[in-house]
């Protein structure tokens, strides 16, 4: 099946209660996976197409704030809408669950794949001091995989976790296998386990408000200090990455998403040559795997970034390794993929030496 | 008879509701806020559904709501409270869900949450405070802001050709086939306060009988954006705004 149907699936066998959305290539198959589907008759799943990206990303601030497992897709200018909703979910500290499948920006752009929306999903893209827990699917399996991980991690962390794929894994057809069917969590289990959801108050507890208002300074100091030490807590325990034929290389590619699977390609074309080329696949792009390219940055004598947009992963390449090597980018943007030839070519381009051999 | 005979239990008439909280109130005196809370606050206890009640406040000066009644609440951005009513209701679809908003939030920066929520009849009531003004940030013009009324971004006055017309938004909600229940009110008066407490309390149950979305506006006033006395302000409002926003009901299919 296609990666956004995989979501689809995935997220009902997870047991989610609700899902919120809005059309716009190319992902709208997850919206019209779930009502194809239509989960209210089996688990109770709600599904909604909203009026907008906007009303959308605030229908999941209202659930997660309910305690629910919800969540969200879009693609690229829709997940401009919804950084607003986002900044507050985060700010409140909710699980939920956000899917970008990436097209070519900026402005309407193309409906084509892209990962031009790294900088947006790292960095912040709404306002304020806050972070994503953000995943980078390179195949099906992996986007429906990572629905799970997804909520798993946002409620382990009560923080927003997001799928970052592009559009290729979004629209490409794989064998997947599907998790196993959960239940969905009963009233008295949220209760338990989010004793601060919004649930309407019993007699026996205090009121419970959902607000990311805090108008005294120094108060609001101590939530930002609390939600960095967070975030510092995720950075060491939640890094996930994939390395491909790194123990003997000389040379390092970096690139996350199907794009590592096309400079996996590439790189065993280099092989053959006797051109030796490991690859680094960083799942999680917030946590980023700086330790790994760090310590790889020891080993070899330069790296190519590889990525469809215009270079955005590299500065974070260039601060893991601090420099310490030639570190060089290589992109296609506005929705054209390069072929594992095209990569080689820069690869020789920039480390001619290497042709040498 | 001495008066501890008369001041028993069961002679009381009137008291404050249980779920109003001990929070001093940041409304400026003579405000409608304070009134409308506490109409909510009787008309969850008459209806018992102290447990069951999530109100969803807005970005305004009721932006604090969450200090003053004693029920779960979500605290919404700007204009997006009925896009969060709506996933609360649907997801715990035996709760009591309400949001309360301004006009600005409402009727400006919420205006697709809103008309989308009320068109999909959502059982959920929409509290909408029209005062004419923005409050919390200083007494800025508010798409309801009357022609000719002054603001602090229309210091001559509000004019059609430049600022377009105050927008009356309940009738676009009685237009929905979402909506069962469109009505407007006040609290300048007594009897008027009790009228806009027996409009809340309809609103409360269409939403709990499962009937669609109920809109209860209520004309309020904003003395200290407007830049009058409490006294003033209602007579102002009485003369200007209810020729421009007649009271009663504009829509009701609920039959009694």
């Amino acid at each position: 099946m296609k990666g956004n149907e995989a979501i689809a699936h995935a997220a009902i066998r997870y047991g989610a209660d609700g899902y919120f959305g809005y059309p716009i290539t190319p992902q709208s198959e997850v919206l019209e996976t779930l009502e194809e589907l239509m989960p209210w008759e089996t688990t109770g799943m709600v599904v909604l197409q909203a009026e907008s990206e906007v009303a959308a990303i605030n229908m999941v601030y209202g659930g997660a704030a309910c305690g629910k497992a919800v969540f969200t897709s879009s693609s690229s200018p829709g997940v401009s809408l919804k950084q607003e909703g986002i900044s507050y979910i985060a700010a409140g500290e909710l699980p939920a669950l956000i899917i970008n499948v990436m097209r070519g920006g900026p402005g309407l752009g193309t409906i084509q794949p892209s990962q031009a929306d790294y900088f947006q999903t790292t960095k912040g893209g709404g306002h304020g001091d806050y972070r994503l827990i953000t995943l980078a699917p390179s195949s099906v399996q992996e986007m429906a995989d990572f629905v799970g991980l997804g909520f798993d991690l946002a409620f382990k962390y009560r923080t927003p976790s997001i799928i970052l794929a592009d559009g290729i894994v979004g629209q490409m057809m794989e064998k997947v296998v599907l998790p196993p069917q959960r239940p969905r969590r009963t009233d008295e289990e949220i209760a338990r386990q989010c004793p601060w959801a919004v649930t309407g108050k019993p007699a026996s507890r205090k009121r419970n408000v959902m607000t990311t208002l805090e108008l005294e300074p120094a108060a609001m100091e101590v939530i930002n200090n609390r939600l960095q030490e967070k975030y510092k807590l995720i950075e060491e325990n939640e890094v996930r990455y994939q390395t491909y034929d790194t123990d003997d290389a000389e040379y390092l590619i970096v690139a996350f998403g199907s794009i590592a699977r096309i400079c996996q390609k590439a790189i065993e074309e280099a092989r053959e040559q006797g051109i030796k080329i490991g690859l680094l696949r960083p799942i999680t792009l917030w946590p980023f795997p700086k330790d790994e390219i760090d310590r790889l940055s020891h080993k070899v004598k330069g790296i190519l970034v590889v990525e469809i947009n215009a270079g955005q992963m590299i500065e974070d390449v260039r601060l893991s390794c601090h420099d310490r090597i030639p570190v060089y980018h290589f992109g296609r943007l506005g929705g054209m993929i390069p072929d594992p030839q095209e990569v080689l070519d820069a690869f020789f381009n920039h480390f001619p030496e290497a042709n040498k051999q | 008879m001495d008066k501890h005979e008369i001041i028993k239990e069961e002679n009381r008439v009137y008291k404050r509701p249980k779920l109003l909280t001990d929070n001093i109130m940041h409304y400026c005196p003579g405000c409608s806020h304070g009134v409308v809370h506490k109409l909510v606050a009787e008309v969850i206890e008459e209806l018992g559904l102290e447990e069951k009640t999530i109100g969803i406040a807005p970005v305004g000066c009721a932006v604090f709501a969450y200090n003053y009644i004693d029920i779960d609440w979500i605290e919404a951005a700007h204009g997006r409270a009925p896009a969060i009513a709506s996933a609360v209701k649907r997801l715990m679809p035996d709760k009591m869900v309400f949001t309360y908003q301004g006009d600005g939030d409402l009727a400006a920066i919420g205006t697709c949450e809103s008309i989308h929520a009320a068109n999909r009849g959502e059982n959920i009531v929409i509290i909408f405070i029209n005062n004419g003004i923005y409050g919390m940030t200083g007494g800025q013009m508010a798409p309801t802001t009357l022609e000719g009324m002054k603001t602090s971004t229309t210091p001559y006055g509000r004019r059609a050709d430049l600022n377009g017309y105050p927008l009356k938004i309940s009738p676009l909600f009685a237009l929905l086939d979402g909506t069962c229940y469109v009505t407007r009110q006040s609290v300048h008066t007594p009897a008027n306060t009790r009228k806009t407490k027996a409009a809340l309390k309809q609103a409360f149950q269409n939403a709990m009988n499962g009937l669609g979305t109920s809109v209860v506006e209520v004309v309020s006033t904003c003395n200290s954006g407007w830049k009058m006395t409490p006294a003033q302000s209602n007579k102002w409002m009485e003369e200007n705004m209810l020729e421009h926003y007649p009271l009663g009901d504009i829509k009701n299919t609920v039959k009694k």
